[in-house]
């Protein structure tokens, strides 16, 4: 069994991180009856007896005594690390695995990358060797953080560079928050497309979400509670909505529900590897079936279901609403609809009471209404894993290599436009050692670059699907 | 004479613990429908070819267990375990921690050369259990990437170390409609290596045992553990054993004992070309056909059907061409039961038809990145197309 490692930067990093960490606690004490350390544990904590000073506490086996998780916390402001280590997670951090500042990015990408990056280069370089030293066998870095602001966007991508240096053989799996249209930080549009770049060139795999989805996920949640249509039917506090500290009252800080959100992406992503399955998928697996190329990594994701359901043998019908809901557009993670743009590849990832048959007859079912790419008109990965997530029955999730994501990307380049054409907040960067108007021009290329793939791929839509001719050989 | 298994990946250890446990629990079937000796001679004789004796008395299972990664195995053998009736050996696992992610490249270029010598090793012991050795079943799977392509590193392997030996390599044909997106690149190349090295290719394809779980078996909810047993049934009344041609007494020696390969004599071969796909196939061409038959009546079994001369290509005699084997005994509680294994033009649109997207997707140049980062060229892949061309043409001309 493999290990991963977390890094979270900035605020969005470590605000999500949080939510991520308690899920996967709650989950694994759901499942681990008897208090035994075991190796899907393992793979995001370590077990360690707190009484041992130094490094000598790991233990590898056995009854669990503290565990720690694989983390690493980065942000340029103390406030919300501090708020986690005085919170209820405190204990699963450790205070070694931190680095923060006390001033901030502002907003900006080159402080973070240029400034705080050269500044701390050799602090995170020494955690995430510890970090990498702790684990059996390391196989993903997992970075979460946002693309808008100056921390999470500009010190987030240094690391990737880093990472991609000294860990070649560890995978990088970024899960990135975009900015909505309406984010009220002006210089977004700059700190997402330089950090674009670095995402592009270092990145193995991209996981890009998009507030103002899980905004719009939230409110049907919500609104299908309240609305009490379903009854007795629904249980109001789910995984997926609900957080540490029961008794806390729901939405008490405004991004925990969203958050929440990307926190079960991530432990639904990694559940096949940690548990066990009748067809298992590996985080390796991932990258090898839905990356056809090296620069077409980005993936959209949805999750179905978003309630819990009071019965438990659930009637076929409802399992098949799973699979649809999964590639209908209110339930993508980004502004997208898969369904009527073109697919690269596909995979769903089951947990729970599923068997082959059943995801057969639903790739069979919506297979007609779904466009794949001529060399990949069955690209179909599934996984089965017998884990249900905690308080569900079964659950899916969907990752997608569309070209849907094409109109993010080109908003994006559209609202950077607007901004770099005036050279409106420009001399806020440009007076950032190493900042020059041609990382400007670069990162623009870069991402101008990546939509025009995506386009080339969009033209073959409509083309007939012509077999390319065979080699004739002779007997 | 005893066979020794090599459960490769998570599909190959999954199929194999059922086999396992399907001949087993037909051995020791109390229901034979002949006489006590008769059944122990049975007995006798599947478990020297399947189990070896343990101090404890509880057989063991003549397997190796190899996998990339833990989860599968650690469930295999505790599922053995637990059974109480039989196991696997104590030290016939061989497990890594991280994988091979769908890649035949990773399976066959880093993992084989990396964990040679392991397991080779834990093969060379199992072989010294056995008194006689009739040869190698290695089970795999053709769309992942340790079944796919580690096990085409073995079995070249155990071409080398063990050439007068057997090799049989049952292989798992994936479902059409992805289980993986990257299989087609995958089969192709297990089957171009096993072409290479293996002397006969057994397959089971997922979606032809799926449709006997769902029309013949009317499962409703059909689970990989369904189409496992429904496989291990299959394998069981094949390679259980049946009487020798010499006498209706004893058992034949060796299960792997027809000659699989047959080769076609060189002068009437034609010289060129592709034949064409689009004409209707109308009669399944066989080249060898081997029917089982255990059970109730199996000596007044009328066979005539088998030995038609239009079932078989031009330049063989159905006399040299078709097979029978018998026993009394009857398989797992079936009252009469038979089985055939057909060389012949059945897996000729399957393979052609993946041979087809694999070349669709390489002429893009899709997921090569992901190979050639491990080793692989594209040279591998073209002699890959060319060698299974030259398999669909030959097959095609029958």
């Amino acid at each position: 069994m493999t290990q991963s490692v977390v890094v979270q930067v900035g605020q969005c990093g470590n605000q999500i991180g949080c939510c991520f960490w308690d899920l996967a606690l709650r989950e694994h004490a759901a499942v681990n009856q008897k208090g035994i350390y075991d190796e899907a544990l393992s793979s995001f904590f370590r077990n360690v007896d707190t009484r041992v000073v130094g490094d000598g506490g790991s233990i590898s086996k056995g009854k669990i005594c503290t565990l720690k998780a694989r983390a690493v916390l980065i942000d340029m402001e103390e406030g919300v690390v501090n708020e986690i280590l005085q919170g209820p997670l405190r204990d699963v951090f450790d205070s070694k695995q931190l680095i923060t500042d006390i001033s901030g990015s502002g907003n900006n990408w080159a402080v973070g990358h240029k400034v705080f990056g050269s500044l701390y280069q050799e602090k995170i370089l020494e955690k995430l060797r510890k970090s990498a030293e702790h684990c059996d066998c390391l196989q993903c870095f997992f970075i979460i953080h946002s693309m808008g602001g100056g921390t999470g966007s500009g010190l987030g991508t240094f690391l990737l560079k880093m990472l991609e240096d000294e860990f070649p053989e560890v995978y990088r799996f970024v899960t990135s928050v975009y900015p909505s249209g309406e984010d009220d930080v002006i210089t977004s549009p700059y700190n997402s497309i330089l950090a674009m770049k670095e995402l592009n060139e270092h990145a193995d795999c991209v996981l890009p979400i998009d507030n103002q989805s899980l905004f719009d996920i939230i409110s049907k949640i919500d609104l299908m509670v309240n609305s009490g249509k379903l009854g007795t039917t629904i249980k109001p506090k789910s995984l997926i909505t609900s957080s540490a500290g029961a008794v806390k009252k729901r939405h008490q800080k405004p991004f925990d529900a969203m958050n929440n959100i990307v926190a079960n992406l991530l432990l639904n992503l990694t559940s096949s590897a940690r548990f066990e399955g009748s067809l298992n998928m590996d985080l390796n697996e991932i990258s090898m079936n839905l990356v056809p190329f090296p620069q077409l990594h980005y993936l959209v994701s949805s999750l179905t279901p978003l309630y819990t359901l009071a019965d438990v043998n659930i009637p076929t019908r409802r399992l098949d609403q799973m699979f649809s809901d999964a590639f209908s557009k209110d339930h993508q993670l980004i502004r997208a609809d898969p369904k009527h743009s073109l697919y690269l590849a596909c995979a769903l990832m089951v947990r729970g009471n599923v068997q082959v048959s059943d995801l057969r007859r639903n790739i069979e079912r919506l297979k007609p209404s779904l466009q794949f790419v001529s060399w990949n008109q069955e690209g179909w990965k599934t996984s089965l894993c017998s884990v249900p997530p905690v308080g569900h029955s079964h659950s899916l999730l969907a990752l997608a290599n569309n070209t849907c994501v094409k109109p993010t990307f080109m908003e994006l380049r559209e609202r950077f436009m607007r901004l770099y054409k005036k050279k409106a907040h420009l001399h806020h960067y440009l007076q950032i050692e190493g900042m020059e108007e041609s990382c400007f021009m670069e990162a623009l290329s870069s991402l101008s670059g990546l939509i025009e793939e995506y386009n080339q791929l969009d033209a073959t839509k409509s083309m007939p699907v012509e077999d390319f001719p065979r080699l004739s050989v002779a007997m | 004479m005893s066979v020794v298994t090599v459960q490769l990946g998570q599909c190959g250890n999954q199929i194999g613990f059922e086999v396992f446990d399907a001949l087993y629990t037909d051995s020791h079937c109390p229901q034979g429908l002949c006489s006590k000796r008769e059944n122990e001679a049975y007995q006798a004789s599947c478990k020297e070819r399947f189990f070896s004796e343990e101090e404890n008395g509880v057989p063991s299972a003549r397997a190796i267990l190899v996998d990339m990664e833990p989860k599968v195995t650690n469930q295999t053998l505790s599922k053995a375990a637990q059974s109480g009736r039989w196991k696997y050996g104590q030290h016939s696992c061989f497990c890594q921690k991280q994988g091979s992610g769908n890649n035949w490249a990773y399976g066959y270029s880093v993992h084989g050369p990396r964990h040679e010598e392991s397991i080779m090793n834990l093969i060379q012991k199992e072989v010294e259990k056995c008194d006689s050795l009739s040869g190698f079943f290695i089970i795999m799977s053709m769309a992942g990437g340790t079944g796919s392509g580690l096990g085409a590193f073995v079995t070249q392997n155990l071409q080398d170390q063990y050439s007068n030996s057997l090799k049989m390599n049952h292989i798992i044909w994936p479902y059409e409609t992805g289980e993986v997106i990257v299989q087609n690149y995958n089969s192709i190349l297990t089957l171009s290596h096993l072409y290479r090295s293996s002397d006969a290719l057994l397959v089971h394809e997922n979606d032809a045992v799926h449709k006997i779980c769902a029309k013949l078996m009317n499962i409703k909810q059909i689970s990989f553990s369904d189409i496992n047993q429904v496989l291990a049934h299959q394998l069981g009344s094949v390679f259980q054993p049946t009487y020798s041609v010499e006498g209706s007494c004893h058992y034949r020696r060796n299960p792997l004992g027809i000659d699989w390969q047959v080769r076609p004599p060189l002068s009437r071969l034609p010289t060129l070309g592709k034949a064409s796909l689009n004409r209707e196939l109308q009669f399944n061409t066989s080249i060898a056909n081997l029917v089982i038959l255990r059970g109730k009546d199996v000596h007044s079994a009328d066979l005539g059907g088998f030995k038609d001369p239009a079932l078989y290509t031009s330049w063989l005699k159905p006399i040299n061409a078709f097979n029978v084997w018998k026993t009394q005994r009857a398989f797992s509680k079936y009252e009469k039961s038979a089985a055939l294994v057909s060389n012949s033009q059945f897996l000729l649109k399957p393979l052609d038809t993946i041979v087809g997207k694999a070349w669709n997707m390489f002429a893009s140049k899709a997921y090569i990145h992901q190979y050639t980062k491990f080793g692989l060229e594209e040279e591998d892949f073209l002699d890959s197309f060319t060698l299974l061309e030259q398999v669909v043409a030959s097959y095609c001309n029958l």
